[in-house]
């Protein structure tokens, strides 16, 4: 079963410099990056990046995944502090 | 024609196109009933495949924006997004506009 530090692992190993929060029940999961790559990208852009990182595990392991995708300075401005 | 082609003639022939799993009646998917509510709410005149009814669509989606999740929205043959973007969209009054965009 996949737990959300798994995912959170995967994504910062595939996205170098992001950050990641997430939660999920093993099937069903949430998450936020963080990633000053994201930046001048648009919001397909930034999931595609996700999912790139992520790469077959969004077919074998992960059911759902939802995301929400900032630069840090959004992440600032929403208060979102990186770990 | 290859399923790339469908596709293409599919998102093309529909202004707005939602594949999704399920019907917009009876969504099989949380994040594609999800979906069908936000176009539901901004009004939208539109379209959809099932993708479960359909394993090559199901798959060939998938690499036709290279998105491997469903549901995926199109717009005038563009894609928009998955339902989370739909969802941020919505909120931040984009879709309305793109959806009214197509409407006339």
């Amino acid at each position: 079963m996949v737990a959300p530090q798994d995912i959170k692992g995967w994504i910062e190993a595939g996205l170098p410099g992001s950050s990641v929060q997430c939660e999920g029940d093993g099937s069903h999961f949430e998450a936020v990056i963080i990633s000053p790559d994201f930046d001048g990208k648009s919001l397909v852009q930034k999931h595609q990046m996700v999912y790139a990182a992520l790469g077959d595990k969004m077919d074998e392991a992960i059911h759902a995944l939802s995301m929400k995708t900032l630069t840090p300075s959004e992440a600032a401005q929403l208060n979102i502090h990186q770990e | 024609m290859s399923i790339q082609d469908t596709i293409r003639e599919q998102v093309t022939e529909n202004p707005v196109m939602l594949y999704m799993k399920g019907s917009p009646d009876f969504p099989q998917c949380g994040f594609s009933g999800k979906a069908v509510q936000i176009l539901q709410a901004v009004g939208a005149d539109f379209n959809s495949v099932d993708v479960l009814r359909d394993n090559e669509i199901r798959e060939g989606i998938k690499q036709f924006s290279n998105w491997p999740t469903i549901p995926q929205l199109y717009i005038n043959g563009e894609f928009v997004g998955g339902s989370d973007i739909m969802m941020e969209l919505y909120q931040n009054g984009e879709l309305q506009k793109l959806v009214d965009a197509v409407k006339s």
